[in-house]
């Protein structure tokens, strides 16, 4: 039954992705390609291009992609819900004990530990996705002076008016709307 | 106007509506959510604080899944409970339920149309401004605190993270265990 196999598939990808994004692809490739043969290696990567080119958690991306090949729109709703089956599980149980237990000593020293860390995580993403931005690529090029200086300033201008407007959302659809408009001009 | 009261009134409602706004919006992976969720919740709706939405980042990471669809439970359930998680957790998915239902239909046409990777590497940049900002606003969060070990365990992390490579998830239990070494200690100096 393909809607069960859809389902299963996607609650182990959902079960064994610590970490979110990237940490998700090679269980994803494991399930869909070796596994199943739902995509070949093309395809694999053509949701890889997909998932970095549309909103939304790369894993939701790809059972919506791999469901809607294998079984129609069905199989994407199947294929999405077996992929955020664990999390609401574990997740709403991991906050009630939150609510419940944050205001203990211990707890709460372990939350304030846990916050520096945090933070490095998010400046760690910020790096990765400034490469890619301004590369084009995942790693830094040999030769940094390649970048591409219409990213790099529309990124800085994205960056004044973010601090000073504090409206992420008008600022990242603003950036999508000027790399248009500057792509028009002879530079 | 009146559409805003109806909106503030209506948790709810709210919920589901602005995670379904911001999930349509999370270009560039799960921790993109994180300060657009941090603008709304944090600072324009005030219904969690900017600590809890540390901590609960922290438990999305460390959670298998999503990022976005933890993140959103975690914000969800805070707010109102399970029917909130439900909410939120619909919000989240089902924008990129639709967009790829869509998009899978005819993807070559949009994979090779130079005006939509023209705006998405736009797009790209403006993300990666959005996290700076988030970035400068937690550091002078964690500063604030005047707590040398914080600031230890914040460089310590990044370059644990980015320098070397080293799992989020280790870098978190490690963490969560200083934390619990020095509770420890400054209580017994304290008793």
């Amino acid at each position: 039954m393909i809607y069960f196999e859809l389902f299963w598939a996607f609650l182990q990808i959902g079960l064994f992705s610590i970490g979110g994004g990237y940490a998700a692809m090679p269980l994803i490739q494991e399930q869909v390609v070796d596994l199943h043969h739902w995509l070949t290696m093309t395809g694999f990567a053509d949701i890889t291009t997909i998932a970095e080119m549309t909103p939304g958690p790369i894993a939701i991306n790809a059972a919506t992609f791999v469901g809607t090949q294998v079984a129609g729109l069905p199989g994407a709703v199947i294929a999405t819900l077996g992929c955020i089956f664990p999390s609401c599980i574990i997740v709403m149980t991991l906050a009630y004990l939150y609510n419940r237990f944050r205001g203990l000593q211990m707890i709460q020293a372990v939350l304030a530990a846990l916050r520096p860390a945090v933070v490095a995580m998010i400046a760690s993403a910020f790096v990765s996705l400034l490469i890619l931005a301004l590369y084009g690529q995942h790693d830094l090029p040999a030769d940094l002076t390649t970048l591409d200086l219409r990213a790099l300033a529309i990124f800085l201008l994205a960056f004044v008016a973010v601090r000073r407007f504090k409206k992420p959302i008008l600022v990242m659809a603003a950036s999508g709307a000027l790399a248009l408009i500057l792509s028009f001009l002879p530079l | 106007m009146k559409a805003r009261d109806i909106l503030k009134n209506n948790k709810l409602l709210t919920l589901f509506l602005s995670t379904f706004r911001l999930s349509a919006c999370t270009f560039g992976g799960g921790f993109v959510i994180i300060p657009l969720m941090r603008s709304l919740f944090v600072q324009k709706l005030h219904w969690i604080e900017d600590e809890e939405m540390l901590d609960m980042t922290a438990i999305a990471q460390s959670s298998p899944g999503a990022i976005a669809v933890n993140a959103s439970i975690l914000v969800g359930y805070n707010v109102a409970g399970f029917p909130g998680a439900l909410m939120t957790v619909l919000g989240t998915i089902l924008p990129p339920l639709i967009i790829i239902s869509v998009i899978s239909v005819f993807y070559q046409a949009f994979r090779d149309n130079p005006y939509v990777s023209i705006v998405m590497s736009g797009m790209l940049c403006g993300v990666a401004a959005v996290i700076l900002d988030v970035v400068i606003d937690m550091t002078a969060g964690i500063l604030k605190r005047r707590k040398v070990l914080y600031v230890l365990m914040l460089i310590g992390a990044f370059v644990a993270v980015r320098g070397f490579g080293v799992s989020i998830i280790l870098v978190l239990l490690v963490c969560g265990l200083l934390g619990v070494l020095d509770a420890k200690r400054t209580g017994k100096e304290k008793a």
